[in-house]
């Protein structure tokens, strides 16, 4: 009698501290942009009518949770079943390898082949998952402001230098704080400074010292920030790596430039709504390119579960051409399934602009270079982007020359690679 | 009740809330008496002592220990056993040092920003927190009207989450805050606050008072009415000014209570991080960037973390903490010294 009080005793204690799914229980971890979630939670919910000896369970939290604790997490063995990340390549040994497990490898592969070397470690023909959306770096302007200023938003081949000078002249006359922001990011910057010819990437597939290009890129932007062109709310307030967005500022009208992705469509859709006309520009040109940084969202399997079919049935439903449809039409998320791209979408929204918008992104994607559509493949970007938004921050908020900076941010990734033993 | 009257006979309700205790106690004692003869007196204080020690121990000593050892390995793996061994070589990179006075001719720059931001901020921090805590106790000590109010109102912050204090303060300083809102209103030009390494710096001291002066108030505010009336009477009597009956009755008494307060006012302005993570982020540029959040982010939050690195600066910021408050006891004890001969 006592050993069997025990033995429930300890099977109660077990059952209430226990974080670890139950057999047919699929622990999703999400984040959102927009209102990807909701269009989620409704897939998930009819996958489960489905199957129903299958039960999704979708935590909602924030990006930060996905960047800061989920890698912890992974490293001790532990986690959701499922992720959506953007940290792809640095964490794929992390990720479960479904080749084995989907019902048809060779779908995978003809539909999300394209980024699947993003997310599984090199030299390996895993597939972890798939890209929910494709995104690219790009900008908006506010129309409104150029037309009441009475000047012509500069055209697509328009460089950066043109960008500034139009939109300073639309902020003296409509008198608003500052004529551009860009999200503090070192993702952000490292566009542009492809576009001045900056290759962050060495031979040896390491990351490589500074280039002409990403200096002349960065000294013009930091000279920017020093002389108001640039928000200093976004990129002086905060320090370290700290992500800070300048969606709001746009949002509320107080900046007639502001450059950050496609993934903000739908926000912008949503909470600006009929306040203002605002139109995507793509990505403002520099002497080698007019590129934005290619990346995005994927979904990902992790292979420490305790369920793999299970996981490996949620992800083969969501990777099905009609949901992948369905997913991108509700969110407005550029698609990175092949079938569903050739065959043409149809955005779910009333609101011309987001369709325009949508529509340049599209084109956009043509013009990135080389160069940036390695990135989000290569294990050292984020350590990169680290390093620049960092170095890049101190020295607009004036606490260090650019040189000094440079030369930060150089000994910076140097330290990272050494401390990572590759 | 009845078993409260002499004479009665019978079980009240306070007898029956016994029983449970009495059973327990009659079935400890005989083993107990029995560990008692085996062990001794000493033996039994150490016993008594033995849940106490092991909780710290545990959640301690131990964590301790393997932060130690932490930081005397390389890479980027979490796991111990994944670690590379590299004695001191952390410890090293954190004093890798042409000037300790200039950061940017150190390998690790930014930890020794963050060390002189700390050492700033402690020095400035710590003197206000106490003059504001005193004068706030003193006052709330007096006959006010309303007194128990304004006690509530100054203990308030202290109930809120330093993520909370973080969020309202940045909502009231940014450039579109409240406080740019009400400065307009009045004529004046808004002024990015957060954007001014001085401001900023500032506003990370003045935040951390505004969320825990109330905590320390109390404190005070405690020790203030421990303080028999009678003295200040009698002073009162002999003529003595309030200035004087100040510094020779109200703050030799108050001794202890503001020994505790240096002491937790210290430690926690070493530890600050919380409330400026969410104000300022450690910005602009690192102007208000702290210890903790330097090992936050060099162990958790950075793209390829260096646990061994964050483990090393713990330790020294644990060092320093431990000399400090030596410092402060030591002090405070020959003080006591002397007023004892006097």
């Amino acid at each position: 009698m006592r050993k069997t009080r025990t033995l429930l005793a300890a099977l109660a204690v077990g059952l209430l501290t226990s974080t670890a799914a139950l057999a047919g229980d699929v622990r999703v971890m999400w984040y959102s942009d927009g209102v990807e979630g909701e269009v989620m939670k409704d897939l998930l919910d009819r996958f489960m009518k489905e199957n129903p000896g299958i039960n999704v369970i979708l935590d909602n939290v924030a990006y930060a949770v996905v960047r800061d604790q989920l890698p912890v997490q992974l490293e001790a063995g532990e986690g959701p079943d499922i992720a959506r990340v953007t940290g792809l390549k640095a964490l794929s040994n992390h990720w479960l390898d479904l080749r084995p497990l989907v019902a048809d490898a060779a779908y995978w592969d003809t539909n999300f082949g394209e980024q699947a070397d993003w997310m599984r470690p090199d030299g390996s023909n895993q597939i972890s998952g798939f890209m929910t959306q494709i995104t690219l770096t790009g900008g908006f302007a506010n129309k409104t402001l150029f037309d009441q200023a009475g000047i012509a938003i500069p055209g697509p081949n328009a460089t950066w230098d043109d960008w500034a000078k139009a939109s300073k002249e639309v902020a003296a006359s409509q008198q608003v704080p500052f004529p551009m922001v860009i999200d503090r990011s070192g993702h952000r910057i490292a566009g542009p400074s492809i576009s001045y010819g900056a290759n962050f990437m060495g031979a040896d597939g390491k990351p490589a010292p500074l280039d002409e290009g990403a200096k002349t890129f960065l000294t013009k932007f930091v000279g920017w920030v020093e002389d108001g062109t640039m928000s200093k709310d976004v990129w002086v307030s905060a320090g370290g790596s700290t992500y800070r967005a300048g969606i709001e500022d746009f949002v509320n009208g107080q900046v007639p430039f502001y450059y950050s992705g496609s993934w903000q469509v739908p926000q912008l859709s949503t909470k600006i709504g009929t306040n203002f006309d605002w139109v995507a520009t793509g990505s403002p040109c520099g002497p080698a390119a007019c590129t934005g940084m290619p990346g995005g969202a994927g979904l990902v399997a992790i292979k420490y579960t305790k369920n793999p079919k299970d996981v490996a049935k949620v992800m083969d439903y969501l990777a099905r051409e009609d949901i992948a449809k369905e997913f991108a039409e509700r969110s407005l998320f550029l698609p990175a399934h092949k079938g569903v791209i050739e065959k043409g979408l149809d955005f779910k929204t009333d609101d011309a602009q987001a369709k325009a918008a949508l529509d340049i992104f599209v084109k956009a994607t043509t013009t990135s270079s080389d160069i940036a559509k390695k990135m989000p493949g290569w294990f050292w970007s984020d350590t990169v982007y680290a390093a620049l938004v960092s170095r890049v921050g101190q020295a607009a908020a004036g606490e260090m020359k650019l040189d000094e900076a440079f030369a930060r941010i150089d000994t910076d990734i140097a330290a990272k690679v050494k401390d990572s033993g590759r | 009740m009845k078993a409260d009257v002499p004479g009665k006979t019978g079980l009240g309700i306070g007898e029956v809330a016994l029983v449970p205790v009495r059973l327990a106690m009659g079935l400890i004692d005989a083993p107990l008496r029995w560990l008692q003869r085996v062990a001794g007196i000493s033996g039994m204080a150490a016993f008594f002592l033995m849940p106490n020690m092991l909780i710290f121990g545990i959640f301690i000593l131990l964590p301790f220990f393997i932060n130690f050892a932490y930081s005397m390995t390389g890479s980027t793996a979490l796991f111990l056993s994944d670690r590379t061994f590299v004695g001191s070589e952390q410890y090293a990179r954190l004093f890798d040092c042409r000037n300790y006075l200039d950061p940017n001719t150190c390998a690790e720059d930014t930890f020794w920003t963050a060390v002189a931001n700390t050492g700033w901020f402690v020095i400035i921090q710590v003197t206000l927190m106490i003059v504001v805590s005193l004068v706030t106790a003193l006052i709330l000590n007096r006959e006010l009207a309303a007194r128990s109010f304004w006690r509530a109102v100054f203990f308030f912050p202290v109930l809120l989450s330093p993520v909370v204090v973080g969020l309202i303060w940045k909502w009231i300083l940014q450039r579109q805050g409240l406080l740019n809102f009400s400065l307009y209103g009045f004529g004046f030009e808004p002024y990015t606050w957060l954007n001014d390494r001085n401001w900023a710096f500032a506003a990370t001291v003045g935040v951390s008072i505004w969320a825990h002066m109330g905590f320390y108030t109390l404190i005070l505010l405690a020790g203030l009415q421990a303080i028999p009336k009678d003295l200040y009477e009698a002073a009162e009597m002999d003529g003595t000014r309030p200035a004087r009956a100040f510094w020779r009755i109200t703050m030799p008494l108050l001794a202890p209570n503001l020994l505790v307060v240096v002491v937790l006012v210290l430690i926690k302005a070493v530890q600050i991080f919380d409330e400026v993570y969410v104000l300022t982020g450690g910005g602009p540029g690192t102007s208000t960037l702290y210890l903790t959040q330097y090992i936050y982010e060099t162990g958790f939050a950075a793209q390829l973390r260096n646990p061994g690195l964050a483990a090393a600066a713990s330790i020294l910021m644990g060092v320093v903490l431990v000399v400090l408050t030596l410092l402060q006891l030591g002090l405070s004890r020959s003080s006591e010294k002397k007023g004892a001969r006097k």
